[in-house]
Formats: structure tokens, sequence, C-alpha cells
């Protein structure tokens, strides 16, 4: 598990948001302007940390949603017993400035050209950090398949739907939908499980590596499953988050 | 000076006493779970604890664990994610126990752990009654996904030092990075200080 060394200071910026974008019905990508912003890899999160006019401070990682070398933006959802989302996905509107640093995290993270065929897992808004890496993986050229297996409760809960129905080449998104299918649904309707997990990933002779990405349980889940696949633990990369009640 | 954010004001109001949430941190009721892989599940047959590095090392079988003295302890907990955890309770082994099993002069430990996680500490933050292996919560054995059979519980640090499925210390002469240290994270972790990142 040795990694490269990320040494030196984050210091607080002020970025200026240059657009705010409805997903779903409680997801955002707020999109910003950041001067000195030194770049990120993909699947690396910040920090935000929003002041009230009465001084007090409060502070939220999120993953960051876009490639490097695009604008820098964040996907966030809104927890309703949260305090910062509530915001940011409410209140937050274009030239609005916030404190951000970053980026954060150098484990969880994907860089071209690869030669493993990724095999990604995302649990509701654990796409967020996946997205970066497919658009990264498209704007870079890597060749590398992909496949996405993402698990929301419903299609409408599904966060870039528009830009997964049109996948680059090699990337295959499978969705599976565990609360409610439209009619005609043909995709998988439960929540993930062994044999999902079995017929989604890549054989191991193909030495893929794999991203997870969501709430405990899902996250827990699939990556004891890719384990009982024959998987090397150390080629299943995971990010985790609970409902906190504090986002 | 820091934008203000109009409309945004505080939702949670705090109800701990004073002093026991540090700075930038928020109280969750629930036990969140942050890991950079896969759970590991050692048999308890196979599972060792071990010290080395030091002038003598030690190591003790599952069995041999048990049987030592066990403290239970009720602390508050820190993640460095912001989530801060009050009243939890733990029984374990102090680290007070198991390096007096050794002869040593080493002032670091690099914790080692299945799933080949590392964190590196301070032997003083590990001494004096500070720090625990341990194997029990809330009167339970210690859940897998918490780090279970059993885990370091150092809980004056942020809780990335308190590291899972801990299985020995390797003392050492100079402070090297652990896991998330070597990714940024602080090398030392204090709460009180906000010592997240490297530089903080």
């Amino acid at each position: 598990m040795a990694g490269t060394a990320v040494r030196g200071r984050l210091t607080w910026q002020t970025a200026t948001v240059s657009s705010v974008a409805d997903e779903t019905a409680r997801v955002r990508t707020i999109t910003l302007s950041v001067p000195d912003w030194a770049g990120h890899r993909a699947g690396q999160h910040l920090d935000v940390r929003l002041t009230a006019d009465d001084g007090y401070v409060a502070e939220r990682s999120y993953s960051i949603a876009s490639a490097p070398g695009e604008p820098l933006a964040i996907t966030v959802e809104r927890l309703d017993d949260g305090e910062v989302s509530p915001y940011l996905t409410e209140d937050l509107r274009p030239d609005d400035e916030i404190e951000i640093r970053g980026p954060i995290g150098g484990y969880f993270v994907w860089d071209p050209p690869g030669q493993a065929p990724l095999l990604l897992l995302a649990g509701g808004s654990g796409v967020v950090p996946l997205r970066a890496i497919l658009r990264h993986r498209s704007r870079t050229g890597s060749s590398v398949p992909a496949r996405l297996l993402y698990s929301a409760r419903s299609l409408g809960e599904v966060i870039y739907q528009a830009e997964l129905a049109q996948p680059a080449d090699g990337v295959e998104v499978i969705y599976t939908l565990t609360r409610e299918q439209p009619p005609g649904w043909s995709g998988y309707a439960r929540r993930v499980d062994q044999p999902m997990v079995a017929e989604v990933a890549w054989p191991v002779a193909r030495a893929p590596v794999a991203y997870a990405c969501g709430p405990t349980n899902f996250v827990e889940a699939v990556a004891a499953d890719l384990v009982a696949l024959g998987y090397q633990p150390v080629k299943v990369k995971t990010e985790r988050f609970g409902a906190t009640g504090g986002g | 000076m820091s934008p203000i954010s109009r409309g945004f004001h505080r939702r949670h109001q705090a109800d701990e006493p004073a002093g026991r949430v540090p700075p930038g941190q928020y109280v969750t009721k629930d036990f969140p779970v942050l890991s950079a892989g896969p759970t590991p599940h050692t048999r308890l047959e196979n599972w060792t604890f071990s010290i080395d590095g030091g002038q003598t090392a030690a190591s003790w079988t599952w069995t041999e664990f048990q049987a030592l003295p066990a403290e239970k302890v009720t602390v508050d907990i820190h993640c460095v994610t912001r989530w801060s955890k009050l009243d939890t309770a733990w029984t374990g082994v102090s680290l007070d126990t198991l390096l007096a099993a050794v002869s040593y002069d080493a002032p670091y430990v690099l914790a080692f752990c299945d799933g080949g996680y590392t964190t590196n500490l301070p032997v003083a933050d590990l001494t004096g009654g500070q720090a625990w292996v341990a194997y029990s919560y809330d009167g339970g054995p210690l859940p897998a996904e918490h780090g279970g059979p059993a885990r370091l519980l150092v809980p004056h640090l942020y809780f990335w030092k308190s590291a899972k499925w801990v299985r020995g210390l390797r003392l050492r002469d100079v402070d090297e990075p652990g896991f998330w240290e070597m990714y940024g994270y602080h090398m030392y972790g204090d709460p009180w200080r906000e010592q997240r990142y490297a530089g903080d």
C-alpha cells in the first residue's frame, strides 16, 4: 500500500461559484472558479468552509466531480438534517464566494493511462468521484475498459443520468434500482449482492482494479463480494460514508 | 477575511458541555465506517499481537491476549472527517501493560494491521493510561467493520491513529509516516489543534 507522498500545507482559498446545476431533486453540481487551484487527481475530495454572519463556521468534505483540467466542480447531496449540504444545494447562487481547500486524499485515485480494467461500484451519491474517474479516462484518451455498477433507489435519484446514458467507448454502465423501477425496466432491481457483483465484475484473470464508493453497507457488501471472487484486497479501493447527520 | 455566506447559520445547537468537542467537529450518534479497502477477516486462531523493533520482542495469541488484565474505558472519539462521538465504551488491554513486556528505548512506533494499514505514533502518546488495544465495543465483541477483532484506541488523537485490525507495533527510532500520513494527513493528528493535514 505504498503511495506517493503528498506534502505541503493546504491553505484555504476563496472560490467563486460560476454555476449551479440540479442533478436530481436532492443533488446539485456546483462549479467553482478558483484562481490558484493547484489541480487534482480523479477521485480526490476537497473541504468546504462556510462562515455565517455571526462568525459561526462549518466545514465539510465533498468529492470532486470534475476531471483534472476541467473547471473544478463538486456534486452535493442534500441531507435534510444536515447543516452545510442544505445551504449548498438550496441557497448558494452563482457569484457567491465560499472557501475551499484541497485536493485531499491520495489513495482513492485513478491516473491514466492505466492498464487494469476499471470496475467502478457506486452507491447513491458515491458515484461522484467515480464520475470524475470516467471523465478523466475519457478526456485523456485512455482505452482501459471500464464498467460502472450504479445502485440507486430509483431512476429519479440517478445522478449524471444524461451523461451516463451516453458512455464513452469502452465504458459500460449497469444500474440497479433498489426501490422503484420504471415500467419495462430491464436492469437489476435489488440491492447489490454476490451474484450481481459476480456478473458485473471483470474476471480476476484480467487483473482489474476496483473502486467502490457509497454508504457503509453498500461498500462493505461489494468489497467483501469482490474479495470472495478472488480480487486482491489491495486492488479494491473503498471510500465510505454513512448518514452521519452532519453533512 | 473569510467571505460571509448570507443565509447560512448554525442548525445544530451544541448541547454538549463546553470543551467536549474539538474545533471543526460535530457530534454524531452514529458510528460511521471509513476504511481504504475491504474489511479483513482474520480467524482468531491465526491472530497474534506482537511488539518488535526494541531490544526484546513480545507476542500474544488471542487466548493469551484475553488473559491479560483488561480495562473498561469510556472516551470521546474524533474522526478527521469531522464527526465526533461522545461516551464510547470499550474494553481492552492498556498499552502500558503491553509495552511493559518488552525492553526498548525507541521514541516512536508504527502500528501495523491486517489489510496493510499502518499509522505512526509517538510512544509517549501510547503510555500513561492514554491508549489501549480494544477488543470490545459497547458491551459486545468489536465488529469487523469497526476494526475487530481488535483495534488501537488512542482517543486523544484523530481516530485514524486508532488503527483498525491492528496486529502489532514496530518500535522505531525515527517518526516515519504511516498509510494516511503518506497521503498528506498530519503526522501527529491532535484534534484540539485541528492537525488534519500536513502543515496544519
